[in-house]
This record gives structure tokens, C-alpha cells and sequence, in this order.
């Protein structure tokens, strides 16, 4: 039986189990946190239940209470300043929100088990894998040392983790995201729990590992029989994994609905907000190509960063970041360079601005950027400006947002004081903001009110390319959807060029004219957006777009797509480097890799 | 490793070179004379000048410093000025003393620092965290010689607990180790707190919750690990910093160590003594650093020795 028609039985449920099935219940729930201005809801009367077997996805964008009912649920909520104020929570016929410390630790791991977002920091990183799953066993069964050892390894090889023996012995730092990842459910499911509530298990993973480990999970699911609360922001994930759907916004429950009733017919004004705002493939509107000059041009740029070792600090290896990588930004276009974590396309937007060393020519505005002495670099640097992936910590905490937008102005010498907060206040106005708020200090605006000041900082000297590296992976879709909008607002107004790098195909598909695909530092398919997404050749291209998960339950994916996971490394030694990839053209400028 | 270790011992010995040649100068530059001192106040011109000459103190600069190097590469410090004995006899026969002090107050520092820093970071906000905060502020601004006279006077002369000085039995390392040690864990107890309220927000405290893990597992097994390294660092650089209350505590408490003979080789000039002891410190400094960094590889597998 393939994975998908394993949902898809799972879906029409077999035989739908009665209320008191329930393996897990919630009712009237409420969750405080306290503050100096007294209690402050952070979910108000929630109320659900969990049945065996089954998959229920919580909903919503941050702050809308999904992760604190988790932690409610597992008795983890931080201390002293958050608790639960009202309602309960039954695990079959015992009541959690009561329970002393010590026996909620019998049922934390071993009947109710958890996995977090972030597999990178998520496993401690001075002990053995093999020693934090057996500790984990070891909490819980009365095994010796070398059952727990056995169990652990049984444990890593149903998560489908390769070389699982080696592994145990192995530290976190050693494995890549996506098997921490697989460690963490290994963990969690080493003694067979009731209830897995899995927060955000892969928004901090590629793509193409996302879809493996939400293949893993509905596998284990399906030989257990454990039900899943599933807490996510993206909906794709939700189409693809959920019997049931809970939509949050602001601590309450705004929607609670079978899957394909939910994406068919929702109720809620907000849940149709929230499923208008999601970013799907086969939307964007590519414009015909423009035949300006380019205002950046590549030509077989390579990045390497040397490794050293022995007695002398030679150098013994290089990473091999970019590797002959050429194209061109035109004036007032959107080109996006997609590919994976690693894969060198924000190492290329740090040579563009200069801040790695690079080889082979980087010209901006006919400029070549190794040639230029200090004071003309000063001068390139107005013509190129960048927005980063993470607004809070890109702007200063302590300088309002006026003095930061000016800054830029203040750098060229730009204009005098009373000239330079006017251009800040108009900026403002730009990018959806008001001047009265130009007084104020980061931590007084939203995270994508904070994004559209980065932006206004970036337009401030007028450039002719910004580039922005992650600039709305880590917005909520609503808001994410909003500054796209501002950003091809401000493309058509200034005829300023994009270079937008990203992970998520969908968004890439939305905004872009022209895409480059990057895998190992190279480029291995260019072409206009209708011809990655509309004709993708290359192998790694269609991997990448049909790993995407789709917004709509009633999409089956392709059977036997099953990536193979872990990328390659870009590390070799001295003198070695990879093999060089050979671009085609497949007709009408769409380049592609010549694979063997 | 091998490579790693060799490449820091050839750094050391540049280190040395460095201390020795700073030292060397800062004494040469001294206007106390060493030759004034040894001859004695009814000396004439003529004895005076035999004794410079004798000594080599009349050739210029940089030859007495050649001649110093010369023999300290064969292990040779020189002679005391005063008490003619070979300088590295006497602090052979000094060192272990100080040795023993400063092992006694490390282990009281990093005792008393770490369970304070520990049981505040677990009470954060509390009343005890509070107090145990501004007690570590108490200690890590007295003055040694006060704390010293202070256990002294309540320990010694009034409880008669432990002898009031001396040398020779584990009664009598107590106070002046206690001494060194409860400056330094006011030092160690507030960095303690601070690196252990950070590991236990980390997200891997969190799993290690989630897994039903007792809470002493959770904070000695998983938190406290992670919150130990920085302070590992620390204990390298805190040898130094132990070498300047040293000298203050043997004087108090009588301790028959390298401070105490630093201390009377400076009010006599005894050149030789400065510049041995000034190296050997240097020494135990540098020596302490590696091991520090050492042992951290040891403890976390991330680190690698390059």
C-alpha cells in the first residue's frame, strides 16, 4: 500500500469511533499568563477531543495559542508566570490539569510524547544520541542498560535512520537537521505513546526533508494506531496530514472542521482569510522579460572558504560555498535563486554586497566590484541594499525606527536633517506605515511591521537592486502575503530589481519573472518562471516542486517520489572540487544541467 | 592533537619569552638599587662597585638580560642576591605549598560557586536568590586581607576551630584556602547563575522534560553539562588571578609559600627571586589555560583541538 492511499483510508476513517473513544479530551480550557497588568488569556475555552488513530491539526498564525495548548497538554508550561486557569484536560479517565509533578512524569514520554520545532537545538549537544534515547527508555521502563540500548536502536531504525548503529554513538553536531529530526520522533515514540503532539516538526527543515519526515510519521502512525495533534502554520501541511482541523486565532477557537470541509467550504471569515493568503504554486503571473541592461551581472563567480589543519594551519580542505555561477538581474525585474539550506544562494547575495571574498567578476552597474577602490565600493554599496530574513534582529533596539531609516542618508551624506526625516517620513508612508510612528522603537511594531521597515531603510538611497535573502519565510502567511504585495507595489513604482532568494517554492512561484535553481553551489536549471514551474527538466527541480505541500486535500501526489534525504557535502580537500555542472539550453533561454 | 599540543607549547615558551623580557626591563628601569641594598648603608663607593661588578650589574642592558636567558634555557634562575642559595632551590622547595593552597582554593571556590550559582539559578526571583546574589557581591568586592584577619579572628582566635597560622596539616590550609577561595566564588556563583538560567531555557532542558526525566536528572544530567563549559574557561584564567591574593593570604596566615618569599624578595630588591617567581606564576598561568582548554573538548564533543 502506497502512503498516500494510506491516508486516504485513513481519511474515510474505517469506523468512526464514538465521543467516548477519546483518548484524549479537552474542555473549556484556559491558559493565563500572569503580568504586571494582572492575567492575561493566552487560550480562552478550548475544548476538542482526540480519538485513537487519528490526526488533528491545530491552526494559526503566532500568537494564536496552538504552541501553549501543547505545553498544557504535556503539564510543560514555564513556570510560575503561565498556568492553567480553568477547564480540563483527560487522558482517557485521568485528569492532567491535576496531577502532582510526579506522576504527570509517568505520563510525559511514555503516553503522551512530544517533538518541537527545532531539531537543531532540541537534543543536548554534550550526549550521545544512543545515551538521550535510552535515557528516555530508561525513564520509563524498568530495562538494564543494554535492553534500553536495544530498544533505542530499534527505535532509530523505524525512523528509517541510516547507519542507525554508528548513529548512537554519534553527537547531534554530527547529524544534519533532518536526522536530528528523525532522533527526536525516534525518542518520542520509543515507548509507543497514546498521544504524539508534534509542534511544528518541520517548519525548520528543507522542503524535500519535510516531506520525508510527514511521510515517516504518517508510516509510524499507521502501524501504531497513536493519535497526532499536529500544530502548524502552514496549510499545505494541514491538507496533506489531517483527519480533523482546529483553526486558532488569538487563544480561541475560530473553526473546527473535517479537512476537506474545511478547505471546501469554510466558515469563518478569518479561516477564509487565512486560506486566501496561502501562497500556491500555479498563481503567480510571470511578465514578459525585459530587455533592459542589467544592473547586476555574475560571471563564473566562486566562493570558497578554506578549512585549516595540521601543525602550520594549512589549508587542508575548502568549502566549496559557489561554484561558476553566471546570470544576470535586469533592470525592474524579480529574480529568485531557490534551492536548500546550504546550497551557497545567500553565500552569492554576501559577495554581491562584498562581504566574502570571491572569484571570477561580479559587475553592478557595469561596475566590476574586485576592481573598485574603497570610495567607489561606498558608492556601488547605494546601489545594491539588502533585507534580511529576521526584522528584529536586523534593526537596533535602542534607535527609533526614524533615526534607522534615515541612517542610509546619514552614511552618504545625504541631504540635511530636516530633508532626511521628511524622506524617512515619506518612506514610511511607502510601505504602509505612518510618519507619527517614525518616534518609535522596534519592539512597538508587529514582526512584518518591522519587515516593511527594513524595507523602507533598504529604499531610502534609492537602489537599483535590494536583495532579499529569506525576507518573509519567518512572517505568518497573512502578512506574508501583504508584504509581497508592498514589495511588487514598490517594483512597479520604482522600477527597482529583486533578487530574491528562498526556500519556499510557492512563494518564489508567486513573485518571481526569472528563477535559478541551486544545488551544492551550483546552478543546475535557469528560466523564466513559467518554465521552471510550468517545464521543470532537471531531476533536482522536480524533486524540489513536488515535495511542496499542496493546500488542498483532494491533491494526490505522485507515487514513488521519495527523495533520497541528505545533500551531498561541499567539502573537499585541496585542490579537488566538485564536478563542474554543464548548462543547455533547452530553447528560449531555459538552462538546464546535463545529467548523467 | 599531537600538532595541537606542540603548536600551544611553542606558543607558551613565547609567552615566557615575552614575560621574562618585560619583567627584565620593568626591574633594570627600578630606581631602587639591588647593589645598595646588599652592601648596606656604611658600604663605601669602592665595595659597592665590587659588588656591581661582581654581579654583572655595571654591562649594559641587554647583555645582563643575554646572560639571564642563557641561563634560563639550561634551567638555571640565578642566585639570591642576598641569601646566595640557587633561586630554583629555593622555590622548589617553596612550591609545594603554594601548590596545595591553591588546589584547596580552587576546590573551595568552585564548591561553594558552583552550588550557590546552582541553587540561585533553580530559586531565580526568590528571596534566597536574592541574598545569595548580594553575598557574592559582598565577597567579590572585600579586600582578601580583610576576609583573612576576619576568619582569622572568628575561627581561629575566637572558636579556636583552626590554628591561627602555619603550616603543615589539613586544619591549617582551611582558612587561608577559604580565604583565596570565597572571593573567587562570588565570581564563580554569579557566572554559574547566569549560565544556568540560560541552559535552562534551552530548548534540549525542554525535551529532556518532555521525556518524563526527573528533575535532578534534568538539571544535573542534561543542564548542567552545558552550563559548566564557560566556567572551565574561567578556571585557566583565574590562576593568574589567584597569584596576586596569594602573595597577600601566605602573608596573613603565615603560609610558607612563593608569595611570601616574592613578598621579602621585593623589599629587598633580590632581583633574581622577582624575575623567578614572576616566571614560574607566568608559568602556572599559561599551564592552567591549557588544560582548561584541554578538558573542554572532553566535556563538549563540538569542540575540536586545531
Amino acid at each position: 500500500m502506497t502512503p498516500a492511499a494510506g491516508i486516504m483510508q485513513s481519511r474515510s476513517g474505517a469506523a468512526p469511533a464514538p465521543e467516548d473513544a477519546a483518548v484524549l479530551s479537552v474542555r473549556g480550557l484556559c491558559v493565563s499568563v500572569r503580568t504586571e497588568a494582572g492575567l492575561r488569556p493566552l487560550v480562552r475555552d478550548l475544548s476538542f477531543s482526540l480519538r485513537r488513530g487519528e490526526t488533528l491539526c491545530i491552526a494559526g498564525e503566532s500568537g494564536s495559542g496552538k504552541s501553549i495548548t501543547s505545553l498544557a497538554i504535556m503539564g510543560l508550561l514555564p513556570p510560575p508566570a503561565v498556568r492553567v486557569t480553568g477547564g480540563s484536560i483527560r487522558l482517557h479517565d485521568t485528569e492532567l490539569t491535576a496531577l502532582p509533578e510526579a506522576r504527570m512524569r509517568g505520563i510525559r514520554g511514555e503516553r503522551v510524547a512530544m517533538i518541537f520545532q527545532e531539531p537543531m537545538t532540541s537534543l543536548n549537544p554534550v550526549m550521545t544520541i544512543g545515551t538521550q534515547l535510552a535515557e528516555a527508555i530508561r525513564a520509563h521502563a524498568q530495562v538494564g542498560r543494554a535492553e534500553a540500548r536495544s530498544r533505542a536502536l530499534a527505535a532509530l531504525r523505524a525512523v528509517r535512520l541510516s547507519q542507525p548503529e554508528r548513529r548512537m554513538g554519534q553527537y547531534p553536531h554530527e547529524l544534519s537537521g533532518g536526522m536530528r529530526q528523525r532522533v527526536m520522533i525516534a525518542m518520542a515514540l520509543a515507548l509507543r505513546p497514546e498521544v504524539l503532539i508534534a509542534d511544528e516538526p518541520t517548519t525548520a527543515l528543507d522542503v524535500t526533508v519535510q516531506r520525508e519526515v510527514l511521510d515517516l510519521l504518517r508510516d509510524l502512525q499507521r502501524d501504531t494506531g497513536m493519535a497526532i495533534i499536529l500544530i502548524t502554520h502552514d496549510m499545505g501541511v494541514v491538507a496533506e496530514m489531517a483527519d480533523r482541523v482546529i483553526v486558532m486565532r488569538n487563544g480561541s477557537m475560530v473553526e473546527e472542521a473535517p479537512v476537506e470541509r474545511l478547505f471546501s467550504d469554510p466558515q469563518a471569515d478569518y479561516t477564509r482569510d487565512l486560506l486566501a493568503a496561502v501562497p500556491r504554486m500555479g498563481q503567480g503571473a510571470g511578465r514578459p522579460a525585459v530587455a533592459d541592461a542589467p544592473v547586476a551581472r555574475l560571471s563564473d563567480v566562486v566562493v570558497r572558504f578554506p578549512l585549516k589543519g595540521g601543525l602550520l594551519g594549512r589549508t587542508t580542505h575548502h568549502v566549496h560555498a559557489v561554484e561558476q555561477v553566471s546570470f544576470d538581474i535586469r533592470r525592474g525585474e524579480t529574480f529568485a535563486l531557490v534551492g536548500e539550506s546550504g546550497c551557497g544562494k545567500s553565500t552569492i547575495a554576501k559577495a554581491m554586497v562584498g562581504l566574502v571574498p570571491h572569484q571570477g567578476r561580479i559587475e553592478v552597474a557595469g561596475e566590476t566590484l574586485s576592481a573598485v577602490d574603497p570610495g567607489g565600493m561606498k558608492q556601488l554599496r547605494r546601489r545594491i541594499q539588502m533585507v534580511f530574513q529576521d526584522p528584529m534582529a536586523a534593526l537596533d533596539p535602542r534607535m527609533t525606527v526614524g533615526d534607522q531609516i534615515a541612517e542610509p542618508l546619514v552614511i552618504h551624506g545625504i541631504g540635511d536633517a530636516a530633508g532626511r526625516r521628511a524622506r524617512a517620513a515619506d518612506l514610511m508612508q511607502r510601505v504602509g506605515l505612518t510618519a507619527d510612528q517614525l518616534a518609535r522603537y522596534p519592539h512597538e511594531f508587529s514582526g512584518g511591521q518591522r519587515q516593511r521597515i527594513c524595507i523602507a531603510r533598504a529604499l531610502a538611497l534609492q537602489p537599483d537592486l535590494i536583495i532579499a535573502d529569506e525576507s518573509v519565510s519567518a512572517l505568518d502567511v497573512s502578512v506574508q502575503a501583504r508584504v509581497l504585495e508592498l514589495l511588487r507595489t514598490l517594483q512597479k513604482e520604482f522600477g527597482i530589481a529583486f533578487l530574491f532568494i528562498s526556500h519556499d517554492m510557492a512563494v518564489v512561484e508567486n513573485i518571481s519573472d526569472r528563477v535559478a535553481v541551486m544545488y551544492l553551489g551550483q546552478i543546475v536549471e535557469m528560466g523564466t518562471r513559467a518554465q521552471i514551474f510550468g517545464n521543470p527538466q532537471h531531476s533536482y527541480t522536480r524533486r524540489l516542486i513536488q515535495a511542496v505541500p499542496v493546500p488542498d486535500p483532494g491533491h494526490r501526489r505522485p507515487p514513488g517520489v521519495r527523495p533520497t534525504g541528505d545533500v551531498p557535502s561541499p567539502v573537499h580537500p585541496a585542490g579537488s572540487g566538485p564536478a563542474r555542472v554543464r548548462l543547455v539550453d533547452r530553447g528560449a533561454g531555459h538552462m538546464v544541467a546535463v545529467e548523467d | 592533537m599531537a600538532a595541537y599540543l606542540i603548536r600551544r607549547l611553542l606558543v607558551s615558551a613565547l609567552i615566557l619569552l615575552g614575560v621574562s623580557f618585560i619583567t627584565f626591563v620593568l626591574l633594570y628601569v627600578l630606581p631602587a638599587d639591588p647593589v645598595r641594598q646588599i652592601a648596606g648603608r656604611s658600604a663605601t663607593a669602592e665595595t659597592v662597585e665590587n659588588i656591581r661588578r661582581e654581579l654583572g650589574l655595571d654591562r649594559p642592558f641587554l647583555i645582563q638580560y643575554g646572560r639571564y636567558l642563557a641561563g634560563l634555557v639550561q634551567g638555571d634562575l640565578g642566585r639570591s642576591y642576598l641569601q646566595k642559595t640557587e633561586v630554583a632551590e629555593l622555590i622548589a622547595s617553596r612550591l609545594p605549598a603554594t601548590l596545595l593552597l591553591m588546589l584547596g582554593a580552587i576546590a573551595a571556590e568552585l564548591a561553594l560557586g558552583l552550588t550557590l550559582g546552582i541553587v540561585a539559578a533553580l530559586k531565580r526571583g526568590t528571596m534566597l536568590d536574592q541574598t545569595l546574589m548580594m553575598t557574592s557581591f559582598v565577597t567579590v568586592s572585600a579586600p582578601q586581607f580583610v576576609v583573612g584577619l576576619l576568619l582569622l579572628y572568628v575561627f581561629a582566635v575566637k572558636l579556636g576551630w583552626f590554628p591561627i597560622g602555619g603550616y603543615g596539616s589539613f586544619a591549617h590550609l582551611v582558612l587561608p584556602a577559604l580565604t583565596l577561595g570565597i572571593l573567587g566564588s562570588g565570581w564563580y556563583s554569579r557566572m554559574m547563575r547566569s549560565s544556568m538560567i540560560e541552559v535552562l531555557r534551552a530548548d534540549y532542558v525542554r525535551t529532556a522534560r518532555a521525556k518524563g526525566l526527573g528533575r535532578a536528572r534534568v538539571v544535573l544530567g542534561h543542564a548542567l553539562p552545558n552550563a559548566i563549559l564557560p566556567i572551565i574557561a574561567m578556571i585557566g584564567i583565574d590562576i593568574g588571578i589567584f597569584m596576586g591574593g596569594i602573595v597577600v593570604v601566605e602573608s596573613v596566615f603565615g603560609w610558607p609559600g612563593i608569595g611570601q618569599l616574592a613578598w621579602q624578595a621585593i623589599q629587598r630588591v633580590d632581583i633574581p627571586i622577582i624575575m623567578g617567581v614572576t616566571l614560574v606564576s607566568a608559568f602556572a598561568i599559561v599551564l592552567g589555560n591549557l588544560l582548561a582548554d584541554l578538558v573542554a573538548p572532553l566535556i563538549d564533543p563540538r569542540i575540536k583541538l586545531k
